[in-house]
Formats: structure tokens, sequence, C-alpha cells
């Protein structure tokens, strides 16, 4: 199938960060791409130059067959986006909102008006239809947000850290919504800080790091790659910190992670709960006391010890924030 | 959320629409945006009001009394008929204000990333955001007419000269939205904004003929006064409103011919900034 988003070698520089430093993207028509990367990785930049909003200093886009530099404008009428901030007026009602963003995507004032009930609807925000939005709680103005991309059906839509501060109900929701948009075959580009969210939306998953896809693949290939659950666990005392990763080493599939000041050691396994139970017994065997035990899921951070073999970097000096510098000197305010 | 009417993709069309007409519709939703959010914010409107009749009274009733006009006669009025053109016209340029915070707040916030994600004219947020300040402008001015007539302003010119005086005034005052528009734009925070559309208000406004004669500036000064496309406005409403007094001599060449150079000015304004600005706003596009 004909690729509905294509990116190669993106670049763009901020000052002295280099934000993107050679991307390349590839998503199939129908598919969801989850761009998986820490703060500062380069998912929003990506998004920002996919949907027109910056252009790269190198590189080039294809969004729905359409070339992303040549034709922005008529890139802009097959996209969608919503972003890790409510793009919503305050001030207007949602339902002033959504009509708004429908004449402007240049659809007839009737047509945009009776759209905007009917997502409203869809997104459960009838009964606020009238009040500004100023007055909607958070995961109700992201849910605007949402509906406001999705007003002319997008064919291809973008969604920047679509759950980011939301809290689980609000967010189940909205993997709700993306999975039936996903279902009635949009193509959809999401980036996240979540290996879970990844996991459960995303066909693909590509991981981002200072500017480049450093690994893709499908969310099992990654987890391959990474190992699937971790064992975790607390000695009580730290001189058996060596001698406990030698009774966990039979179990391990990769790497053990030690950190001695909290004395808790990380290994990733497969086997589940059955593992848990043999790894107690051993320790047991040992006589080695723990002061606490669990099996726990790979996070984001773990997918980045075992690629680069660092933790994933957050709030140092990131690309994005140095990004919000430079668009504020330029004008606009993109937040990391 | 549960029910399925998102519907298929790609079913509702965006529509055609090209050139000149895209960009009036464009500009007509925007503005039509910015004027509700005006009618939800009643605040701004009423100290936007506020401030020029504070002005008319201060001037008519504290600094009246002191300040005798060239030509004029020594009836306590007479300042009043000088001076309303003067307050008319300091107050239209005070759109700067609202025109430069309004966009800079529009940039800071997401919103700005949806305007510039969907496919609308490009320049369509800066002029649906000046148009609804000549909207808020016109208001005001309406308000403000109103309270001079009460106390004691009037016109001695035909109904046409008094329309095309306050339309010159509101030329100005769109003029003069835009380089809001571009401070609005250049500028890091709405706070940032209105400050610095304001600062410079006070000296070009009093640096004038609006609030006391020119001829009572000293020597140097006299020509930046004449000059200033402010002071061409404040003329040409005296003369359109009848409110030069009749024994004053204006031999400057731009105090003579006022109603042409502050046409002039205001349109070079608008075609500069508005350039200048809609540039601007592009760049910001990366």
């Amino acid at each position: 199938m004909a690729p509905a988003i294509t990116a190669e070698g993106l670049v763009k520089t901020f000052g002295d960060v280099r934000a993107l430093d050679g991307v390349d993207l590839e998503v199939p028509e129908g598919t969801v791409l989850g761009l998986l990367g820490p703060n500062g990785a380069g998912k929003t930049t990506t998004v920002r130059v996919l949907t027109t909003l910056l252009r790269p200093d190198a590189g080039r886009a294809v969004v729905a067959g359409v070339d992303v530099l040549k034709e922005p404008n008529k890139v802009r009428s097959l996209i969608g986006l919503s972003g890790q901030y409510a793009a919503v007026d305050e001030y207007l009602t949602g339902r002033e909102n959504l009509q708004m963003v429908g004449e402007l995507y240049q659809m007839r004032s009737r047509d945009a008006k009776a759209r905007a009930l009917e997502l409203l609807e869809w997104f459960n925000l009838s009964e606020a239809a009238d009040r500004p939005a100023k007055t909607y709680s958070g995961g109700m103005r992201r849910r605007l947000d949402l509906a406001a991309a999705l007003v002319v059906r997008p064919p291809v839509m973008f969604l920047d850290e679509p759950t980011t501060g939301l809290d689980p109900r609000n967010r189940m929701a909205l993997w709700e919504v993306i999975e039936t948009l996903v279902e009635q075959g949009t193509t959809l580009l999401l980036t996240t800080q979540y290996l879970e969210e990844a996991d459960r939306l995303a066909h693909d998953i590509a991981v981002v790091d200072h500017g480049r896809v450093i690994a893709r693949g499908s969310a099992d290939e990654l987890k391959a790659q990474i190992g699937g659950e971790r064992v975790e666990i607390v000695v009580h005392d730290r001189d058996l910190i060596g001698t406990a990763v030698e009774a966990l080493t039979p179990y391990a599939k990769g790497e053990p992670t030690i950190e001695k000041h909290t004395r808790r050691i990380t290994v990733p396994v497969s086997g589940g709960a059955r593992v848990l139970a043999d790894v107690i017994r051993e320790l047991d065997g040992r006589d080695i006391l723990i002061d606490d035990i669990g099996l726990r899921r790979p996070t984001l951070d773990d997918v980045f010890l075992s690629l680069t073999g660092h933790a994933a970097e957050q709030g140092t000096e990131t690309a994005e924030d140095a990004e919000a510098a430079e668009d504020r000197t330029v004008t606009t305010g993109k937040d990391a | 959320m549960t029910s399925t009417t998102a519907g298929a993709i790609g079913t509702v069309a965006p529509g055609q629409r090209t050139g000149l007409l895209q960009a009036a519709r464009d500009s007509w939703v925007v503005a039509r945006r910015n004027v509700r959010r005006m009618t939800r914010i009643p605040e701004v409107l009423v100290f936007g009001l506020i401030q020029p009749v504070m002005f008319v009274l201060l001037f008519t009733y504290v600094m009246g009394g002191a300040i005798t006009v060239p030509g004029a006669t020594a009836d306590p009025h007479a300042y009043r008929q000088y001076l309303i053109p003067g307050i008319f016209a300091q107050t239209v340029t005070f759109a700067v204000a609202g025109a430069s915070a309004g966009i800079a707040e529009d940039m800071t916030k997401g919103l700005v990333d949806r305007f510039r994600s969907l496919p609308m004219a490009r320049g369509a947020v800066l002029t649906g955001r000046t148009l609804a300040d000549l909207v808020q402008t016109t208001l005001i001015i309406v308000v403000l007419a109103v309270v001079a007539v009460l106390i004691g302003w009037r016109t001695h010119t035909a109904f046409w000269e008094v329309i095309c005086g306050f339309l010159l005034l509101l030329l100005l005052g769109y003029a003069f939205s835009w380089i809001g528009a571009l401070i609005g734009l250049s500028v890091r925070s709405p706070e940032a904004a209105t400050s610095a559309g304001l600062v410079w208000l006070f000296p070009l406004t009093f640096i004038s003929n609006a609030f006391v004669p020119v001829s009572t500036m000293p020597g140097w000064l006299q020509p930046v006064a004449y000059w200033n496309p402010f002071s061409a406005t404040v003329q040409a409403v005296r003369h359109l409103f009848g409110n030069v007094p009749a024994g004053m001599v204006q031999t400057a060449w731009p105090m003579q011919h006022a109603v042409w150079v502050s046409a002039g000015w205001s349109i070079l304004i608008i075609a500069l900034f508005r350039t200048l600005s809609v540039r601007k706003y592009r760049r910001a596009n990366g």
C-alpha cells in the first residue's frame, strides 16, 4: 500500500541544537505509527514539520500524496492536528470553536454548523456545547481539541502526545476514540512518552532520540529487542548486591541494572509470575534478605537503556525547549 | 464517546475557494471570533471607554482653564471645541494596544498552531483581528462623541463633512491597529505587548496639535509636531468638524492639506505595516 506519510532526511536546527538530525519515516495508509521518545527527542518538531508549521533545513516530506514543502496549503486541507496543548479559544463555546474551524477548512457555514453538533455529540460534549471552553475540564478541552482535528474527517491525522497530563479514565476514553478512527481507515501518526500507549495504539513504533530514529518495528519486535517484563528487587544488605545479581543471572534475558544507593537490581526476564516465584525461592535459598520485589512492564527508560545504553534524558536543555525559545523570538509560542 | 458517527473519512470535503474571496471570508470568520471574545470579556471595552472619557474630563476641567488657544475667544468653551477632536484622535490610536496584546496572546497559546495548520488565507488571522478592533474603536468613538456633546462640543459643518471626519479617525485607528499587529508579533508575551503598544503613543500624541497649539512649542519641536501623522488627522478632523478657531493661522504645509495628508499617512501605514506583519506571521511558519 502507498505510504500516507513519508519523511526523508529531515533536519532542523535551532541555534546549536540539532532538533532533527536526519529523520526518516514511512507510514503506510490506514496504519498507526507511534513516535516514542522522551521530551526533547524531536517528536514535536517532526510533527510540526509534517503539518507545515515548520520548514525543515533539509529533507523532504510527502503527506497524503502531497509535497509538504511545495504545496503546504493543499496538505493542510488533508490533515488534522491535535497537540498536547488544547488549541481551542477559551472564550468561544465548544460549538463556536468547532464551527470556526470548519469554516476555516473552507466548509460552508451550514455544513460546519452541522458537523460541529455531530462532533460534540460524539465526544460527549453536547451538554457543554454552549459554554465557553474556559469552563471545560482538562479532559473536555482535550476532547474538543481532538474534535477540531476531525472536523473534515481528514485522511491523515497527527496527534502530538494526545494523552499527556490526562487522568487514566480520560486517557482510556481517548484511546477508544483513536481506535475508532483507525478502524475507519484514518492514517495516524502519534507521539507519546508512554510505551504502553504506543503498544496499545500503534502498528509500528519508531523510537526517537536526539533527533534520530534509533529503532523501529512493531511493538512485539521492539519488546523482543528490549526484553519483556522486568523483575525488580531491593536487597536489604548492600554487601549482598553482588550475590543477588549472581542469583538472578540464570533468569535474566539481558544485562541487569544496578542502582547501588537504593540497593535496587532490575533484570529483564520472560515467563512472568512463574519466574518471580523462582527468583524468590532462589534468593531465599541463598539467604538474601529482600525489602521489595516486583514484576513490571518495561518503561520508556528501559527501552532507552536497552537501545542507547543511557536513560531517557529529560528536563535538560532539550531540542524542543530550544525550539520554544527560538519560536518566541520569531513570534509564535510553541511549548516543548 | 461510544457511537461511531465519526463517519467515513474524507466524506466531508473541504470547500474549494481561492484568492481574494477566500481571504475575505477567512478574515470575516476570524473577525467574528474576535468580536465574540470581546462580548465575553466586556471589561476590555469598559476600560477602553473609561480612559478617553477620563481624558476629556481631565483636560476640560483641570487643564482647560490654563490653556488659551491662539485665535480663539477667551470663552472656556473654546478650548473644549479645540480639544475634543484631539481626544478622538488619541482614542483611536489606542487600538494599537488591543491589537498587539490580542495577537501576542494568540501567538503564545496553541491556537495559532491550529490556525496555521488550517487551509486558510495567511493574512486572515491578522486582518480578522484588526477588523474586530475597528468595530471596538467605532463603539468607543460613538460613546465618546455622546459624552463630548454633553459637555458642550458642537460641529459647525455639513453632515457629510462630519461623517468624513469620523471616517478619517477610523482609518487612522485601523492603521494603528496594524502597527499593533506587528508589535504583537514581535514581542514575547501579551504583557510586554501591552506596554510596547502604549509606551510610544504618549510622545506621539503629545508632540502634536492634539492638546495644545503647536505654536506654543519650542521652535525646534514645531516641525516634528507639524509633520507628525497624528497631527494631520487632528487638524483634518478639526477642519471637517468646524472646530478650528476662527483666528488661528496655519502656515505649515501638512496643516494646510490636512485631510489629504491624514488619509495618505493612514494608507501608507496600513500598506507598510500590513506587509511587514503578514510577512512576519508567515515567517513564523519556519
